[in-house]
């Protein structure tokens, strides 16, 4: 699935040629006492999209807040262009590799007296600390990103009051500001609807392509990402098989991550993963598994 | 024209120029900070540490010494001890921030129970709950010049990680904001604004000028920056007013004028039952300027059977939510 883009792996700017940007290496977290991440090792190169596909409570979540370092693993390795992640220190800026956050559910007040701008801008610079002063270069940065996002036409507008997939794009917009490399999204896709959750692919697509962004992004749904993703990771009960979506989304690889048979089917270019003998696993609802796949191909 | 506003001697008279400067110096500490109080749903809080205020300077009052100190040194405390007790979960916390409270309002009931038996002192009830600016001496200048300093300064600094932790804490962890400590700060500047307002009108009233000028300006603007210049605009105006009337209060009601507190108050609260209204105005307004963006997005796309569903129920099932707002 490298759909014929430059060779992942290249790096960009001060990483070391041939070292992926980020590496996971035998991470196990536990949660109050349970085992929410067993083992889990895969790469992510610069400028990749990967997308980290798993049901409800498979550990999605907690693994990228383990990369964030808002989680601390039990054991194992996370680098960051070759650096260790700690646990989280508290202040400022303190990766060398900048990483953006889209959270899953970020509940805005309708009433926050912040516009979407305004919540971009705090992207650039939220963790500083003292008061602002005035940059155009940081105003610049702040329309050019909107722009990226197509968040332009609304801009203006008190962020809590815009739709889903418009506070989405800010969002983004706003983990953008900070320059990652590496853009984690937990559940990009789950709240839009099919056309608004297109946009939102082909635009973290785009990201990669043009910014050289790698991007991570969990989802329920594998099908959305089909076109688009670089390689997958398959998290279930905590453990993780990654690799293409040819190496990954088979019989006999789900059978062996599930503990039980499982069949891939393929059905008019959409993946449906089903349990014997008839449990859809990956969530899909049965109107979303029956519509036909998306028209627009992805690269 | 201002000899018939003011009566001559109004603005040489030390009392008034006293309280109007103490007056108006918290009611802008207050406004500022109540601001982000507002904004990060820390009403509660700051409304039980008004009542540690009221047991820092009634204790402070028995024990013979300046009371206005007391109510700093009492709100603060009882910051501290939410915080030592409290911990990141909402409901927990106001669990604690309860406690606090009750064990306050008891202690204050004591200390003000010896004042007033013990001590005789007959005011002492008046000027801990409600206030008593016009009683405040030069001696208060450098208290109140301080910590209103102090708080300021605190909420300059941590401004952007404030305002950010309070959008979401999620997104201010990922950006490596240290959220507790943040929290800690907006505490201090709130118990400290506390203090200060307690001064002007009283512990028990103190929210009122926290909480009422930045609920109020909350309403008039979308952007943070003039919600908090309207803030201090509102408190400085509604304080200083209040004063004003409070002190003619004394030739209308025939020789002792009427509390202070009471006019602050009742100015507060026409300002912000005033603000509703303007700020349904700015509403609907803000609702007629938008422009239909996604309906025209939605249009350029290639009519794929499940796009062209979306189409017809999205947008326009968006829009109606934002209306209803």
């Amino acid at each position: 699935m490298t759909s014929g883009r430059p060779a992942a792996s290249a790096g960009a700017g001060p990483l070391p040629s041939g070292s992926p940007l980020l590496e996971l290496d035998g991470v196990s977290t536990v949660l109050a006492g349970r085992v929410v991440l067993d083992e889990v090792s895969f790469s992510v190169g610069a400028g990749e999209l990967v997308g980290l596909i798993g049901t409800n409570g498979a550990g999605k979540t907690t693994l990228l807040r383990t990369i964030l370092g808002l989680q601390r693993p039990a054991s194992g390795r996370i680098r960051l262009a070759g650096v260790p992640v700690g646990a989280p220190r508290l202040v400022g800026p303190n990766r060398k590799v900048p990483v953006g956050y889209v959270p899953q559910k970020v509940l805005l007040d309708p009433d926050l007296p912040l516009r979407a701008r305004d919540l971009v801008e705090l992207g650039a610079d939220g963790e500083r600390l003292g008061p602002r002063l005035p940059s155009a270069a940081r105003h610049d940065l702040v329309d050019e990103l909107l722009d990226a996002v197509g968040a332009a036409a609304f801009a203006d507008f008190r962020v809590g009051r815009l739709s889903g997939g418009e506070q989405q794009r800010v969002l983004i917009a706003h983990a953008l500001a900070g320059r990652p490399q590496l853009l984690l999204l937990d559940e990009p896709l789950a709240n839009l609807d099919l056309r608004s959750g297109q946009e939102v692919v082909d635009l973290l697509h785009r990201l990669g392509v043009e910014r050289r962004i790698a991007v991570l992004l969990s989802s329920h749904d594998i099908n959305q990402l089909l076109p688009v993703m670089d390689r997958v990771v398959y998290l279930a009960g905590g453990r993780a098989v990654a690799g293409s979506t040819d190496e990954v989304i088979r019989s006999d690889v789900l059978t062996r991550l599930y503990g039980h048979h499982v069949d891939v089917l393929r059905v008019h270019g959409r993946v449906i993963v089903v349990a014997s003998p008839d449990a859809v696993l990956d969530h899909d609802e049965p109107g979303e598994v029956a519509a036909p796949a998306p028209s627009r191909a992805g690269s | 024209m201002l000899t018939w506003l003011f009566e001559p001697g109004f603005f040489s008279n030390s009392e008034v120029q006293m309280a109007l400067g103490i007056g108006s110096a918290v009611a802008l500490v207050s406004a500022v900070v109540g601001v982000l109080t507002v904004l990060r749903g820390q009403s509660f809080a700051g409304h039980a540490l008004t009542e540690s205020a009221a047991t820092g300077g009634s204790g402070l009052l028995l024990a013979g010494v300046n009371p206005f100190l007391g109510f700093v040194a009492g709100a603060v405390a009882g910051a501290g001890a939410v915080e030592l007790i409290g911990v990141h979960d909402p409901r927990r916390r106001d669990l604690a921030t309860g406690i606090v409270l009750g064990l306050s309002i008891g202690l204050a009931s004591l200390f003000l129970y010896l004042e007033t038996t013990v001590s005789a002192t007959t005011g002492a009830t008046q000027q801990i709950l409600f206030g008593s600016i016009f009683a405040v001496t030069s001696s208060t200048i450098p208290v109140v010049a301080g910590f209103g300093a102090g708080a300021l300064t605190i909420v300059a600094a941590l401004y952007r990680p404030l305002v950010l932790s309070s959008v979401s804490g999620d997104l201010a962890a990922a950006k490596g904001v240290r959220i507790r400590l943040v929290g800690l700060g907006q505490m201090l500047a709130l118990a400290l604004a506390v203090g200060l307002s307690s001064i002007a009108i009283g512990a028990i009233l103190s929210t009122a000028l926290l909480i009422g000028p930045a609920a109020a300006a909350l309403r008039f603007t979308r952007r943070l920056s003039l919600v908090m210049i309207w803030s201090a605009a509102i408190g400085v105006g509604t304080t200083s007013l209040g004063i004003l009337l409070a002190y003619y209060s004394a030739d209308w009601s025939g020789g002792n004028g009427l509390p202070v507190s009471f006019f602050i108050v009742a100015l507060v609260f026409v300002v912000y039952t005033g603000s509703g209204l303007a700020g349904r105005r700015e509403r609907s307004g803000s609702r007629t300027a938008r422009p239909p963006a996604t309906v025209q997005e939605a249009a350029a796309l290639p009519g794929t059977p499940a796009a062209a569903g979306t189409l017809a129920a999205g947008p326009r099932t968006s829009g109606r939510r934002r209306q209803g707002r």
